[in-house]
């Protein structure tokens, strides 16, 4: 690691400062520069701080959510196996797939959306926007903090659903790459709305039409849907996470579609976590 | 080196003038104190102080320079009135955390927690989330976390709010240490009358928006010292029919049974002498003759709301 050093002086006299040059400071007690002030984190150090502070929010909170994610999915899958025609793969593929990334949405998108309006009207926010942390570090930290709560709901639904649609498990290990990417995705989006929404209510709203919208279009099979429907499928961030796993269970996997769909889902996680993340301080100080 | 100055700065919110062409100097290593009721307008200054809200108009230094949104975090220390943020989060966790995003390293952080459970006494809460506290170990911990990580300049909206005077204590001798030993300037929000005077360098007092006054308490007490303030408590309806009290009816405050008299000190001995020795002493439950307090001050002023607090 390479480290550049400059001298402070503090009430203990002459203290080095070190910074890494990837920004991460390297242990120093915190010294303040006399020209620069004190030291400022890197955007990992920060991160990862965010994130140990938004994990212990989820924590508190963590059975209900887990219950309602998991519960929730693995429901309208049961309810879904006496309507859905069971004969078309097809079908079943988007119903378990579309189950899966619903649970991501309902905690990415929809819980997040809900916490940073919540915290962004309360002035909750005020915290991380005098600390002189990087915008991107706390919509990260809680998009990361967030989608770590995803996991043991996605994957039993994922598993269950297969188990219950009698699909195949084999290629299963592709939620190593669709979770993070649709929680990626699905967390930028609900940080947005979190932060742009004027009042916590719509940020409320705003999250829960966002899973609204995992709901009727990723879970019902696109193909019995209207063309209007499609295209409107189409332009849903969610869509491509959902037929990514989809396309994991036929039995001739197209692997060149599968990572169309998740490069998809890395622009909108890209695009959206990037957007919230410079919106932070301003959505933040007025 | 003043460590902010602040010039004609002007905030509304909506209709209401929130801060009206405020102006004042606060010097590097000055305990500075922020004192009036509620809706006085001390919340709004500080969030502008620390670049939260940008003000209408007026200007902000601080330590010589314009006051920059993107590097105020290096230099200041913010205590906000609200905690939300860290309300899930275990103390210790919070410690360490914000110390981190302080940008210290993870040993320094850990090692800063150490000291300030031990420095503010929260040990036996350490590990619970802020929110499942009481009020006061809440706004103790939430304390705690604008020391983790050494800032040249602390802006604290109501440390000492819902606080036990033995927290209270803590919080002032943890400023008064930093300031000591790290030549720290503290910038404080409060509508403790006790905690103004016995803490504070100076202290500027505001009203409607307004700094109505700014000085060292003492000054500031001097310029309405030839009054004194005379308290009394009727133990039921005083007798107005004695012509000392109806005198005294007509200046004083009433709130409930308690009047509140300021006058010249020879007036209020004559009055307390006519009163103990008249009939009126029946009706009296207890009386008091102070010299003049900040809340005073706040009232010889024009202050008009009437909740500050005197507790300690």
């Amino acid at each position: 690691m390479i480290v550049t050093m400059s001298t402070s002086v503090s009430s203990a006299g002459a203290v080095p400062v070190g910074v890494a040059v990837d920004g991460t400071p390297v242990d120093s007690t915190g010294p303040v520069d006399a020209a620069i002030g004190g030291c400022r984190p890197g955007l990992l150090a920060a991160t990862v701080a965010v994130f140990g502070q938004q994990l212990a929010r989820a924590r508190v909170a963590r059975v209900p959510v887990l219950f309602v994610a998991a519960f929730q999915s693995v429901g309208i899958l049961l309810l879904l196996r006496g309507v859905v025609d069971t004969s078309n793969a097809l079908s079943k593929q988007q119903v378990v797939a579309g189950a899966t990334v619903l649970v991501v949405a309902f905690v990415c998108l929809n819980l997040l959306a809900q916490r940073l309006g919540g915290l962004r009207h309360d002035g909750s926010l005020d915290y991380y926007a005098a600390l002189d942390v990087p915008g991107a570090a706390v919509v990260l930290g809680a998009a990361g903090s967030y989608a770590a709560f995803t996991v043991p709901g996605s994957i039993v639904t994922a598993f269950g659903g297969a188990a219950l649609y009698d699909l195949p498990m084999s290629r299963l290990w592709v939620l190593v790459l669709v979770l993070p990417l649709a929680a990626a995705s699905l967390a930028g989006l609900g940080a947005l709305l979190g932060l742009l929404a004027p009042k916590p209510e719509l940020a409320t709203i705003a999250g829960q039409l966002g899973m609204s919208a995992v709901i009727f279009l990723n879970l019902i099979p696109a193909h019995r849907m209207p063309e209007a429907i499609r295209w409107l499928r189409a332009i849903t961030p969610s869509t491509y996470a959902a037929d990514a796993l989809a396309a994991s269970f036929d039995s001739r996997v197209d692997w060149g579609s599968i990572w169309v769909d998740l490069l998809v889902c890395v622009a909108v996680s890209v695009v959206a976590l990037g957007l919230a993340g410079a919106l932070f301080r301003r959505q933040v100080a007025r | 080196m003043d460590a902010y100055v602040v010039d004609g700065l002007t905030r509304r919110h909506g209709t209401v003038l929130a801060n009206d062409r405020i102006s004042l100097r606060v010097a590097a290593g000055e305990v500075f104190g922020l004192l009036g009721p509620n809706g006085a307008g001390k919340s709004t200054l500080v969030r502008q102080l620390v670049a939260l809200i940008r003000p209408d108009a007026g200007r902000i230094a601080l330590r010589g320079r314009a006051l920059e949104r993107r590097t105020v975090g290096r230099w200041v220390g913010y205590l906000p009135q609200g905690d939300g943020a860290l309300a899930d989060v275990p103390v210790a966790l919070a410690l360490t955390t914000t110390a981190r995003l302080r940008g210290l390293g993870r040993s320094a952080a850990r090692g800063t927690r150490d000291e300030l459970i031990h420095e503010l006494g929260l040990a036996a809460v350490a590990d619970r989330p802020l929110g499942l506290l009481s009020g006061g170990q809440r706004r103790l911990a939430a304390f705690a976390t604008v020391l983790a990580g050494e800032r040249p300049v602390l802006v604290l909206d109501e440390p000492t709010t819902g606080l036990d005077p033995v927290a209270r204590r803590s919080v002032w001798s943890a400023l008064s240490r930093r300031r000591r030993e790290q030549g720290a300037t503290v910038v404080l929000v409060t509508h403790n009358v006790l905690e103004a005077e016995t803490v504070l360098d100076r202290v500027a007092v505001l009203d409607r928006g307004r700094v109505i006054a700014c000085d060292t308490p003492g000054a500031l007490k001097a310029a309405v010292s030839s009054d004194v303030r005379l308290d009394l408590v009727w133990r039921h309806a005083p007798p107005m029919d004695e012509p000392v009290v109806a005198r005294l009816a007509a200046d004083a405050v009433v709130d409930g049974q308690r009047w509140s008299l300021r006058m010249p000190t020879e007036q209020a001995r004559t009055a307390l002498g006519q009163l103990t020795s008249g009939a009126a002493y029946a009706a009296l439950d207890d009386f008091t003759l102070a010299t003049p307090s900040l809340e005073d001050v706040y009232l010889a002023l024009g202050g008009r709301a009437r909740d500050l607090e005197h507790g300690g």
